[in-house]
C-alpha cells in the first residue's frame, strides 16, 4: 500500500474531530495535551505506518491544519 | 499566541515523499474565529483553492456579508470589502460594472442572502450580473444565537422557535436556488452539501464551475451549500454533519437546477 504521512499545524487545530471520523485508516487521535489556544489538538498515531497520504483529513479540516505527503508512485521499469 | 507551523511534530520519513496537499495561497495563515467543526472553514478553503487553481488571485475581489462570515475578507489573501447586511450582490454589481475585468464573488449566509438580502439577490439575478455567489445555508442565524431563519426546515427547533418551526406561525422554508434557476440571467444554480467527503468534493467542483461561469461571462452563478452549525444546533461537529444528511437534504435536495451548457465539462 502507498505510504504517506501528514504534518499538523497543531496551533491551528480546534479539536473538532471531523478528521478523526473521516480518516479511513483510523490513524488520527486527539492528544491529551492542549495547544496554545486551549484545544485538545489532533495528532497522528503512526506506530504502524498505516497512513496512506490520501488527504481526506485535509479535505474535511475546517482550519487548514494538514499538509499531506505521499511516496511517489513507482513506475514500471 | 504562537502560530508557527509545527512541522517537527511528525518526523518525515526521508526526502522521497512528495507534498500532495498544502494549504492554498489565497487563504491567509491566520486562525479563523469560527467555532470548532464549522464548515465555513472548509468552504473558505475550497474557494481559496479554486482561486489558486484558476490563477485569478491578483484580479479577484471578495465581498463579505453580515453574519458568521463577516470577517471573510480577513481570511482571504486577496482584495475584499464588507457589505451592509444582505447588500453584497449590490456591492458586487457596482464593483463588477466599474471594473469588468475583475472576478467578483460574494460569500453570504442564509440570513444575509435569503432574508434581509432576498431582494438584492433576486434583482442581481434578474439583471444577469456576472458575479459568483457562494451561498452558505445552515438553516439558522448563526452569529446572533441560532434564531429561526427563512431557510429553517419545518419542525426545526431554534432559539426563537422552541417548539419547532410551525408553518402556520412562521411560514414555509424558502428555496432560493430553485427560484433563481428560473431566471434567464442565471448561468449556474446548483445546491451542494457538506455532509460527507464525497459531497465536499462535488461542492469544490461546483465552486470551480461558478467561477468559470464568471470568467466566461455567462451570467450570475450561485452555489448553495448546505452547511452545519454545531454550536447553535447543539450537536457535536460530526453529529452535525449527520443532521445535514437526515434533516436538511430531504428539505433541500442536492442537485443541478440550472447549468449552462458551456460549463458542463469544466
Amino acid at each position: 500500500m502507498t505510504k504517506g504521512t501528514v504534518s499538523i499545524q497543531t496551533d491551528r487545530c480546534k479539536g473538532c474531530g471531523l478528521c478523526i471520523q473521516a480518516c479511513p485508516q483510523h490513524v488520527l487521535t486527539l492528544a491529551d495535551t492542549l495547544n496554545a489556544r486551549g484545544y485538545h489538538h489532533v495528532q497522528l498515531d503512526e506506530r504502524d505506518g498505516h497512513c496512506t497520504g490520501c488527504g481526506i483529513c485535509a479535505i474535511v479540516c475546517p482550519d487548514v491544519a494538514f499538509t499531506v505527503y505521499r511516496e511517489p508512485l513507482r513506475r514500471a521499469a | 499566541m504562537s502560530l508557527t507551523p509545527d512541522l517537527d511534530v511528525i518526523a518525515l520519513p526521508g526526502p522521497t515523499f512528495d507534498v500532495v496537499y498544502e494549504g492554498p495561497d489565497a487563504l491567509k495563515d491566520v486562525p479563523t474565529h469560527y467555532c470548532p467543526g464549522c464548515t465555513h472553514g472548509i468552504i473558505h478553503r475550497m474557494v481559496a483553492e479554486t482561486i489558486d487553481e484558476l490563477g485569478i488571485r491578483g484580479r479577484t475581489i471578495g465581498v463579505a456579508p453580515v453574519g458568521c462570515a463577516v470577517f471573510a475578507y480577513k481570511y482571504f489573501n486577496l482584495d475584499g470589502c464588507e457589505a451592509a447586511h444582505g447588500r453584497a450582490p449590490a456591492m458586487a454589481t457596482g464593483i463588477k460594472r466599474s471594473l469588468p475585468d475583475r472576478i467578483v464573488f460574494t460569500y453570504q449566509g442564509d440570513g444575509d442572502l435569503a432574508s434581509i438580502g432576498g431582494n438584492e439577490i433576486l434583482h442581481a439575478a434578474l439583471r444577469g450580473e456576472r458575479i459568483t455567489v457562494i451561498f452558505v445555508n445552515n438553516a439558522i442565524y448563526g452569529m446572533t444565537g441560532g434564531q429561526l431563519a427563512p431557510t429553517s426546515p419545518e419542525g426545526m427547533v431554534t432559539s426563537s422557535s422552541p417548539l419547532g418551526r410551525d408553518p402556520m406561525l412562521a411560514g414555509y422554508p424558502i428555496h432560493m436556488t430553485e427560484m433563481l434557476a428560473t431566471m434567464p440571467g442565471v448561468a449556474l444554480a446548483v445546491r451542494r452539501s457538506m455532509h460527507s467527503v464525497a459531497e465536499m468534493r462535488k461542492t469544490k467542483k461546483a465552486i470551480r464551475q461558478a467561477f468559470q461561469a464568471q470568467i466566461d461571462g455567462l451570467g450570475l452563478a450561485i452555489v448553495e451549500i448546505l452547511s452545519s452549525c454545531p454550536t447553535n444546533w447543539h450537536l457535536e461537529p460530526t453529529a452535525a454533519l449527520d443532521y445535514i444528511r437526515e434533516r436538511m437534504v430531504p428539505e433541500y435536495p442536492v442537485g443541478d437546477f440550472k447549468i449552462a451548457a458551456q460549463l458542463t465539462n469544466k
